[in-house]
């Protein structure tokens, strides 16, 4: 392809330019009645007059950018203008929840509103008519599939950000008791979580010279070999700095889970409910509640209920 | 000939060993040689090994506190670790050197509680045992 910007072949002619620079304002309203109408316009999403002054800016540009340079290359620093629209379209519309696709269809769409024009003007000149037709078809596929992957990067950023801020929310460590702490943890496990998961636990530990650490696993939808591995792995890093862990929130489905895939827990203290493991802390410490009567006196032997229970205690 | 860095204190019936952050396997198995020779001259019933200023831990070094407490107890000690670092640990489990029958604490304090509690109960089995014995008898 000759990347001559005057050649002909892949300029709009003049008369075109002129045309669209005159009938900018039809062509607009055209083409926001066109996505208006359209089933992807979703007015929860966005607004008539957002869409108006996007779509406004956008025709501009895009008259400006394909009066002198080719369309073709797409690279003349006629485009620059429009490209940055584009870049600023994409990053409000992937905040907005848009998919590329809807995004991509709003900027194909503006052929639909504008070919129109271009047909009632060159009626008596059908082969010219097909060539203005398919150079602003060309300029308009590109930038549609430009705006469709920057779109596409946007939302890879986003989700990259949010990934970034799970795995810093992800991991709290909560003080329950003196030298005793819980870690919660919710949803999938996964390598780079548990890493940074074991060394905040044991960093924590240290800190608070914590006697106690109980891992809630409540909130893992399931446990895999290599996530009941990663458990494993915590608590004998744990007992390893002096301390106990306890893993609570084992429900039926995981204890199923575990005992199918043949993975050994023994050595290793679990509890059903988080509730049974503090209690479980709370005796490992030697401290009790105890129920307080209408009098205000403790009642003692409140937790007789208790008194079965098997202890493992790492500390005899 | 450099002198032998690993400090080993005598308080009560407990030997108090720190091994400092830059040990090499020589001065490792030295301080094994050691911490034994001393429970045989003082008759120290249990032995803590501090390894709080420890940074880094290779296999050997791991290898060797579960083998300070394994031949500790032949000789009829308890042996507890305190003071293990998390990065310490992290590598350790990393390794697959789970230190199994070596007790932990935190710090030197819980140490030794877990220690007199130790040699409480094995005196307390040690009395019942003779009794039962003579009652036999």
């Amino acid at each position: 392809m000759p990347s001559d910007n005057q050649t002909p072949a892949n300029t709009p002619d003049p008369r075109t330019i002129q045309l669209l620079t005159e009938r900018e304002n039809e062509i607009l309203e055209a083409w926001i009645e066109n996505r208006v109408q359209s089933s992807d316009f979703r007015e929860t999403l966005m607004s008539g007059e957002e869409l108006r002054s996007d779509s406004q800016t956008f025709l501009r540009a895009f008259i400006t950018a394909i009066a002198n340079s080719n369309v073709e290359e797409m690279r003349g620093k006629e485009f620059n203008a429009i490209r940055r629209l584009l870049l600023e379209i994409s990053e409000a519309r992937a905040a907005q929840a848009f998919s590329p696709s809807e995004t991509a269809f709003y900027v194909f769409s503006l052929k639909e509103s504008l070919l129109p024009f271009l047909r009632d003007e060159y009626k008596n000149d059908p082969e010219f008519l097909l060539d203005e037709i398919n150079k602003i078809s060309k300029a308009l596929d590109k930038l549609g599939s430009f705006i469709f992957v920057s779109t596409i990067k946007n939302r890879e950023r986003v989700i990259r950000q949010q990934q970034q801020d799970m795995l810093e929310l992800s991991t709290p460590v909560v003080q329950i008791w003196d030298r005793i702490i819980c870690l919660p943890l919710i949803g999938t496990l996964d390598s780079r979580r548990t890493q940074l998961m074991m060394e905040r636990l044991l960093e924590r530990i240290v800190k608070s010279r914590a006697e106690i650490a109980i891992l809630d696993i409540t909130g893992v939808p399931t446990v895999d070999t290599q996530v009941a591995n990663y458990l494993i792995k915590t608590v004998t890093a744990v007992r390893l700095l002096g301390s106990t862990c306890i893993i609570t929130g084992v429900g039926p489905a995981i204890a199923q889970t575990i005992v199918h895939l043949g993975i050994d827990l023994t050595g290793i203290i679990t509890r059903n409910q988080l509730s049974d493991g503090i209690r479980l802390a709370f005796e490992l410490t030697r401290q009790r509640v105890v129920a307080i009567n209408s009098t205000g006196d403790a009642e003692a032997g409140a937790e007789k209920g208790d008194s079965d229970e098997r202890v493992q205690s790492a500390h005899p | 000939m450099s002198a032998f860095r690993v400090p080993i204190l005598k308080v009560g019936d407990v030997l108090i060993v720190s091994i400092q952050s830059d040990i090499d396997d020589r001065t490792v198995i030295e301080m094994q040689q050691r911490a034994l020779e001393q429970i045989e001259r003082t008759g120290a019933r249990a032995l803590l090994i501090d390894i709080s200023l420890l940074e880094m831990v290779d296999s050997f070094t791991g290898r060797m506190l579960s083998d300070v407490a394994a031949m500790a107890s032949i000789m009829d000690a308890e042996t507890v670790v305190v003071g293990m670092q998390p990065a310490v640990a992290i590598t350790l489990v990393e390794l697959g050197l789970e230190l199994k029958g070596v007790s932990t604490a935190l710090d030197v304090d819980d140490g030794l509680r877990i220690l007199k509690a130790r040699m409480r109960d094995k005196q307390r089995r040690h009395f019942y045992a003779t009794k039962e014995n003579a009652a036999a008898g």
